[in-house]
């Protein structure tokens, strides 16, 4: 038994492929070794690029997928023997699917669903309309789940993972292709829901640094499966020094990747916006030294210096201290 | 409180799959579609039947094989409904509407969950059987007066049976967690088999003898035997047409099916918690793969 909401133990999850003609199985390994502690009442978030190993963890969470090796307990229980128990304490929402029977209205997908918890049906459908108000969408309501917009059928599903309210609740990636203002109501709520009462747990997967900095207690990030690095984000950002983050934004320059080469220099990211021309150049350096080399590399490789800025150091900037590129290189832009 | 659960789990999905079966169009266009339906599909046997007979000379003379095979493909229905219906739920819920993970990581019942999805099509089936009989009775003249009818016979066979449908159709929908491109291919290919070696729309004598004890060992086989004495009652030319079973009494009938009934549902059972654990280990609970 453990007092922890979360709990990981040398968690392993490989994945084998199929033989195929001329080519051997491959073993992909989604998360390795992974020790992680989530107490009740935190908003928890696991950080990393596509293919980290963010979703397989939550699916062994939730009882979807058994573990290859160690152990997993949530709400006290093991994923393994257990995941009849856990599973009136969880609740799950994956961003970017639309899930969902077309054929009924929103009302009765969600109702379906509560009864599917044994929710009593007049709580159930009380919550449904409160909830239904919160993500704006008390007006459709009565329509048809086939009729709704993505971004709709997302916050239906907000809703379906909530009116259980449960102990624990993954969010796997929630607000992955929504729009701005839909993805920030979603995280004003989810932000709300857990200060709400104090054994209400979230566990977020993210690759977006905005949002994980924005909401997260605690962020574990994670790359190739396993764990980087678990702390606040206030922690895990004084891990890089404020003096030693550089931004310089420089047009013209075709590749920039013999900055990267300079001594002195820490860690490097370069993320180019084709439709500005602008190369966004990100460095972390050991030796302040470094910069007048710096400077004179771009200017040789044609590049016009823009901008040049220090700044606080961001998540992104952890990621790249820790994985050695940034996450927007694998990653869509952030909403 | 369990069993509430059970309950509710149970009757929510027979809920859930009403909608799915009846909600895809008005009511009087789901009538019409409920009674054409099997109506069209009885008919090809029909036309066929005739034109055999016609082929053979004579014309259709033989009303003892006329009630053979009408009743037996009425009823072959649920066999086919069921099976289909039962696995399509999880290749349906998992691939198309995406919402099989949710179902399976609420407290809810998965066995029972499934259990209640058949609910919707045996309600469905049932509507497409009693047209094909009335449809037989009133308009292709075939001999089944209501008093000839063993109601009690009829229900305890028509329980037991639509068990025993239900539990094949569990067995499949365990094994339709693994699979995605094969889930239709594979409930058509058991019920074909059923279809061929219960005696369906043929006597099973008429088959190789090598083909029998297969044919003795499916509980349709005496499914089929039992529905038939109870609608046309014991000895009739109908029921005793199929000169393998005709030798067994109606206790013997009742008596195999129900004790292959229970070994079949115990199987099944197990076949589901396998598959569900393959699933889970193989992480397929959420495939999707587009098929």
């Amino acid at each position: 038994m453990t007092s922890y909401a979360v709990e990981t133990r040398e968690l392993c999850r490989t994945f084998t492929s199929k033989e195929k003609r001329g080519e051997p199985k491959k073993v992909v390994n989604a998360l390795e070794n992974a020790n992680l502690t989530v107490k009740p009442g935190e908003l928890f978030g696991v950080l990393g690029p596509n293919g980290a190993g963010k979703t397989t963890l939550i699916k062994i969470l939730s009882t979807l997928l058994l573990p290859t090796k160690g152990e997993a307990f949530v709400h006290g229980h093991s994923v393994k023997t257990e995941s009849h128990k856990i599973r009136y304490h969880i609740n799950m929402v994956c961003g970017g699917e639309s899930s969902g029977y077309g054929l009924l209205t929103v009302r009765e997908n969600l109702w379906m669903f509560s009864q599917f918890y044994g929710i009593p049906s007049k709580l159930a459908k009380g919550r449904i309309d409160e909830l239904l108000g919160v993500m704006n969408l008390q007006d459709k309501g009565d329509a048809k789940v086939r009729t709704l917009s993505t971004g709709m059928r997302q916050k239906m599903n907000m809703v379906r993972g909530f009116m259980t309210d449960p102990a624990i609740i993954f969010l796997d990636e929630p607000t992955l292709g929504l729009d701005v203002t839909t993805s920030r109501q979603i995280r004003l709520f989810v932000k709300e829901w857990v200060k709400a009462e104090t054994d209400r747990t979230v566990l977020l997967t993210t690759h977006y640094m905005m949002e994980a900095d924005e909401l997260c207690d605690r962020i574990a990030i994670i790359d190739k499966g396993t764990v980087l690095a678990c702390d606040t984000p206030e922690n895990l950002k004084r891990r890089v020094k404020r003096e030693s983050v550089l931004r310089i934004e420089v047009t013209g320059m075709g590749d920039a990747k013999p900055v990267s080469g300079i001594k002195g220099i820490h860690a490097f990211n370069a993320i180019t916006d084709p439709a500005k021309g602008v190369t966004t150049i990100s460095l972390i350096l050991d030796e302040e030294s470094a910069i007048s080399d710096i400077l004179s590399a771009i200017t040789k490789g044609g590049g016009r210096i823009q901008a040049m800025q220090k700044t606080d150091p961001t998540l992104e900037d952890v990621f790249i201290t820790l994985v050695g590129r940034g996450l927007e290189n694998d990653n869509d832009n952030q909403p | 409180m369990a069993m509430r659960n059970l309950w509710r789990t149970f009757k929510n999905s027979a809920w859930l799959g009403w909608q799915m079966e009846s909600n895809w169009a008005d009511p009087y266009l789901f009538a019409i579609y409920s009674i054409v339906k099997p109506i069209a599909g009885t008919l090809i046997l029909v036309f066929m039947y005739i034109f055999l007979s016609y082929a053979g000379g004579g014309g259709p003379t033989n009303p003892s094989l006329f009630g053979y095979m009408y009743l037996g493909n009425a009823l072959f229905m649920y066999v086919a409904q069921v099976l289909f219906g039962v696995t399509w739920v999880i290749h349906d819920d998992r691939e198309h509407y995406q919402t099989l993970k949710y179902i399976y990581i609420s407290p809810a019942n998965f066995y029972v969950y499934i259990l209640g999805r058949s609910v919707s099509k045996i309600a469905v089936t049932t509507i497409g059987v009693i047209v094909t009989i009335i449809f037989g009775v009133t308009a292709l003249g075939i001999q089944m007066p209501l008093s000839n009818i063993s109601w009690p016979l009829m229900l305890l066979g028509m329980s037991i049976g639509l068990a025993c449908i239900i539990a094949f159709g569990l067995a499949l929908a365990g094994v339709s967690f693994l699979t995605a491109r094969h889930a239709g291919g594979m409930n058509e290919g058991i019920a074909g088999i059923f279809y061929l070696f219960c005696g369906a729309i043929f006597p099973i004598t008429v088959l190789p003898s090598w083909s029998w004890p297969l044919a003795s060992v499916l509980p349709i086989t005496y499914w089929l035997y039992v529905m038939r004495v109870a609608f046309f009652g014991l000895g009739s030319g109908v029921a005793s047409y199929d000169a393998m079973l005709a030798g067994y009494d109606i206790m013997q009938g009742l008596l195999i099916l129900t004790v292959s009934t229970l070994i079949f549902i115990a199987l099944s059972f197990v076949i589901f918690r396998f598959g569900d654990y393959m699933a889970r280990k193989k992480g397929l609970i959420d495939m999707t793969t587009g098929y």
